[in-house]
């Protein structure tokens, strides 16, 4: 087989139609009498519903129906979750539309059904309810103490507690014997502030109740899952739901889930008989589409004075917020498995307790886990660095798994199948410039200079690829993790693959031609990949956690060998050769040692007409492939950050950011350098810039993209990134998942390089985001307890919104138009 | 109340992408609302209700305004060039091409407002450095990209218009 696409930076095939306006994102989509749907949503973050009056609503003009909790609730059920992560764990019913109970402020109370988008939100204005409120849990620890509930009839708001032990698990010894007896024990603890997803397409769902078949297009990460869950939670026969995900505006994890918004146009659809739309405003996104992290991680870390890491215990608060979402209880677990990220700990211990509060559930966000488990182990070894005054670098040398040590069994109870941590740390180091940044930043720090210098250590692995269907299974998730393709020879030659992943930004329809283009030797043009579309795509579990390349594209290489196979029968038939004899290369079947062959058009015709085919051949060169692995895939990588902080001001700027990462063989470098940059800048704007706030009432500050901070070309450098190559063993493609790699490594690094640049100032921790605020508070507390000062505690629950270098979020008017 | 305002309407002619329209409006109709719904100019997208985020960035006059931010009736009378009016001939803008060669885009969903946005910088700057790209760029969020392949775009679309310039200066010339 001659290799000619793989590898290469090929321009994606999506582009054409999302550059030239020609796309089909859901809200685009408009059907014959097409009914509007407006949500009227909860103001308060817990209250009691005592009173709905529709009246004025329903006469508006324009509606056709007002649609309260009462009245869907015999048939709306109870949104799923697919992750029950204990058999104790406990939940509340979650009603798409709340019936006479809110727990978060933006849950949908009721919905107005109208002709046009504008009289719906007309007439949700005239709806009047009447609540009564109850006291708010926010914070975690206040969570904890049950002193108030999330959900009084719930009578706590533990939903579960999950541990890892490694004595239990016998991967290692028990944590307290290794603490207690360890020369030296660290006791930090870090929060991951709670994040939005932000993707830039609202969310959006059409609902066609016309036909055989209820269509729904919706902007979605998961059109399969959200089939069987439709089906499971509506009571509607699986066959008679098709869900389409059509262009999709960006997902990172918040556009995996059931909503209650497409719940309720299913519900609208079919009350109504006419195709029915929801598109959510942005305000409406950041308050109630799912959020991520929400974290409160206790940690203790042994060393001895060597700097060798004995063993860790990590103890969590995990925010649900007021319901469980599709995946949300598994989320802090998958990061239960990374804590102890490349290093050899003799002992590790895990526990996660899961708690509701009065705000939107969380779920996944791009790296699910993993990257707060990240940014605490690389938080610490930092943290450990300074303790033992010794390079961060060299400290994480002397504890991480050497190359020769794969594959490498971890005290989490994964097999690391490759790596190589040496070779990419030691290029980041050199196209970093380690030692002369290191040593400006001595000079400055001597000189006692205004801006001061930090440099920011992070490695990372993770594990991703989601995943083998049986370690799914062991941690109680409900589905599989394997994936499905199916590959099709048209008469004319031209070859169509069908993927049950389903793209949204990822480049899928260019990569999945590249491979195969190579495998079965056709050109790339000729190769159609279809998706997204549980009518044409019938089997799949979809885009998330990695696992598109290393599990979908998988599934494409299998079927494509299948059809390889029945090609050889037929093409051996025709040649009146043995199929032994019949060799395989660029698109063309050939007798061994002979002038004599066929190409894969001509097969596919003959198979087409099927006039001379083999006895008892099914005419056909068709093949579906379902691809379940037998392990992550573990990328892996070294980051480095040079900030710069003023201390005047304690604003902070990024000066310089190089990234190493190893995610083995590389389908197509350009869209690779895309997801890393992508990554990157979410991690970094988790350091530096975006936190979801809420007041003390419960209400979402940071509703709108004025407050919350996602950073814009002008807040940011531009990235070095380069690569190393550890082929994955555990897959025949040798590829490593790369969409989460830059979110898990860049947070710390950043966070790292602050620390760094102001440690000697007397501050140990910053909240993240570290904004100038923040930092400029830090700065005073340590000026004013000297060096060594305690840890600041941030103000967790309404901290004020910051200002500083954010300020160019957007507010700049486009053009001088008057 | 709402019945009162949905009555009043008012008669606007625009000229969007070549062509002359003249429709009976709300006057509480968003510019952006009139050309997806009313025109189905659906390439225009929206990706936020604050003005922040640039989605909706189409040319008036020439000029980039975030179309959100703008009434229908207030295009009375003027040109409005969309993402789906840029290629010429079925030949694509050179901004178009730069975003492609370039891999300036994922999703795709802030694209045409970036690229809109991007045709107005490269006028006013025509060879930007990244500092000046960056700043110009600030109005318009991508959640996918990092940005440092659309600097990069903006900056070869840049190369190429001025190439092209000099190219067709020579050819005048001759």
């Amino acid at each position: 087989m001659t290799v000619t696409e793989i590898g290469s930076p090929r321009r994606r095939k999506e582009d054409q139609r999302l550059i030239t306006g020609r796309t089909r994102y859901t809200d685009n989509i408009v059907l014959p009498g097409m009914l509007h749907l407006a949500m009227v949503r909860s103001p308060f973050a817990h209250a009691t519903i005592t009173a709905i009056d529709t009246h004025d609503a329903t006469s508006s003009p324009g509606v056709v129906a007002v649609l309260t909790g009462r009245d869907v609730a015999d048939e709306q059920g109870s949104l799923p979750c697919a992750w029950p992560i204990t058999p104790d764990q406990k939940a509340p019913p979650h009603p798409a539309i709340a019936v006479d109970h809110v727990a978060f402020a933006g849950e949908v109370v009721a919905c107005v059904i109208a002709r046009s988008a504008a009289e719906a939100r007309d007439a949700i204005e005239l709806i009047d309810i009447d609540y009564d409120e109850l006291p708010v849990v926010l914070d975690l620890e206040e969570a904890l103490t049950d002193a108030t509930l999330a959900h009084p009839d719930l009578g706590t708001n533990k939903s579960a507690t999950w541990v890892f032990d490694s004595a239990e698990a016998g991967t290692g010894d028990d944590v307290a014997q290794v603490l207690a007896a360890s020369e030296l024990v660290l006791e930090r603890t870090y929060l991951q502030q709670r994040l939005i997803p932000a993707f830039m397409e609202p969310r959006s769902t059409v609902v066609d109740p016309t036909g055989e078949q209820i269509t729904m297009w919706s902007a979605t990460q998961v059109p399969h899952l959200l089939r069987l869950m439709l089906a499971l939670t509506l009571s509607i026969p699986e066959g008679k739901v098709r869900v389409v995900a059509p262009d999709v505006g960006g997902g990172f994890g918040g556009k995996l889930q059931v909503t209650p918004e497409e719940v309720i146009t299913m519900l609208a659809a079919r009350r109504t008989g006419k195709p029915c739309k929801y598109t959510e405003t942005r305000s409406e996104s950041l308050m109630a589409a799912h959020h991520g992290r929400g974290q409160v991680q206790r940690l203790k870390l042994g060393a001895t004075r060597e700097g060798i890491v004995t063993g860790l215990s990590v103890d969590l608060l995990a925010d649900m917020g007021a319901y469980l979402g599709l995946v949300t209880p598994g989320v802090p677990i998958l990061g239960a498995f990374m804590y102890n990220s490349i290093y050899k700990f003799a002992a590790y211990r895990f526990s996660c307790t899961n708690l509701f509060t009065n705000k939107a559930w969380t779920d996944a966000y791009r790296g699910a886990g993993r990257p707060e488990a990240t940014f605490a182990i690389e938080r610490l070894m930092d943290d450990l660095a300074h303790e033992l005054d010794m390079d961060p670098v060299e400290l994480r040398r002397k504890n991480w798994i050497k190359h020769e040590e794969f594959p490498f069994s971890t005290i989490a109870c994964l097999e690391y199948d490759s790596g190589n941590y040496e070779a990419a740390t030691d290029r980041a180091l050199e196209l970093f410039g380690y030692d002369d940044l290191c040593a400006e930043r001595d000079r400055r720090r001597a000189a006692g200079d205004r801006v001061q210098l930090g440099i920011g250590v992070s490695t990372f692995t993770e594990m991703c690829g989601l995943a083998p269907s049986r370690v799914l299974g062991a941690l109680s998730y409900a589905a599989g993790g394997w994936e499905h393709a199916q590959v099709r020879v048209l008469p004319t030659g031209a070859v169509e693959v069908v993927t049950g992943v389903s793209g949204h930004g990822q480049g899928h329809e260019t990569a999945w031609s590249q491979i195969v283009a190579d495998r079965l030797g056709v050109p790339f043009d000729s190769i159609e990949v279809l998706h997204g579309d549980t009518q044409t795509s019938q089997k799949g579990l979809d885009t998330y956690g990695s696992r598109s390349l290393v599990v979908g594209g998988m599934a494409v290489v299998a079927a494509a060998d299948k059809v390889i196979e029945k090609a050889r029968t037929v093409a051996a038939h025709l040649l009146e050769a043995s199929t032994d004899d019949i060799e395989f290369a660029e698109g063309r079947f050939s007798v061994r040692g002979t002038d004599q062959g066929l190409a894969l058009g001509e097969i596919a015709f003959a198979t087409f007409s099927a006039h001379n085919l083999p006895d008892g051949f099914e005419p056909s060169l068709d093949s579906d492939a379902t691809f379940d692995p037998e392990n992550f895939s573990f990328p892996h990588g070294t980051h480095l950050a040079a900030m710069e902080v003023d201390t005047e001001t304690g604003e902070v700027t990024l000066r310089k950011y190089v990234c190493v990462d190893d995610i083995g063989n590389v389908i197509n470098p350009m869209i690779v350098d895309g997801q890393v940059h992508g990554g990157l800048v979410q991690g970094i704007a988790q350091a530096l810039f975006e936190e979801a706030v809420h007041d003390e009432s419960g209400t979402l500050v940071s509703g709108s993209f004025v407050d919350y901070l996602v950073p814009s070309a002008a807040d940011l450098p531009s990235f070095t990134t380069d690569r190393t190559v550890t082929p994955s063993t555990t897959n025949a493609l040798g590829v490593k998942g790369v969409g989460e790699a830059g979110t898990i490594a860049s947070t710390p690094a950043i966070v790292n390089g602050v620390l760094d640049a102001i440690r000697h100032l007397g501050v140990q921790d910053i909240a993240m985001p570290c904004s100038p605020h923040r930092v400029w508070k830090a700065l005073q507390d340590g000026a004013s307890k000297g060096l060594g000062a305690e840890e600041p505690v941030p103000d967790r629950v309404a901290p004020e919104q910051d200002a500083g270098p954010m300020n160019s979020s957007g507010n700049l008017p486009t053009g001088d138009f008057q | 109340m709402a019945t009162a305002q949905s009555t009043r309407t008012t008669s606007i002619t625009v000229e969007v992408d070549d062509m002359t329209y003249t429709d009976v409006v709300e006057p509480r109709m968003l510019l952006v609302q009139y050309l997806r719904e009313r025109l189905g100019k659906t390439g225009t997208l929206v990706g936020c209700d604050t003005t922040n985020c640039g989605a909706c960035t189409v040319h008036l006059d020439g000029q980039s305004v975030k179309s959100c931010t703008m009434f229908a009736v207030q295009a009375d009378g003027h040109a409005v060039t969309t993402i789906e009016g840029l290629a010429q001939g079925g030949e694509l803008h050179p901004m178009q091409k730069a975003f492609h060669e370039k891999h300036a885009l994922q999703c795709g969903f802030c694209t045409p407002g970036m690229i809109m946005q991007s045709i107005d910088l490269i006028k006013e700057h025509p060879d930007p450095d990244e500092h000046t790209v960056r700043d110009g760029l600030e109005g318009n969020l991508c959640r996918c990209t990092g940005y440092q392949n659309i600097v990069a775009a903006v900056q070869e679309a840049a190369r190429t218009t001025r190439e092209s310039a000099v190219s067709t200066t020579e050819e005048g010339a001759a």
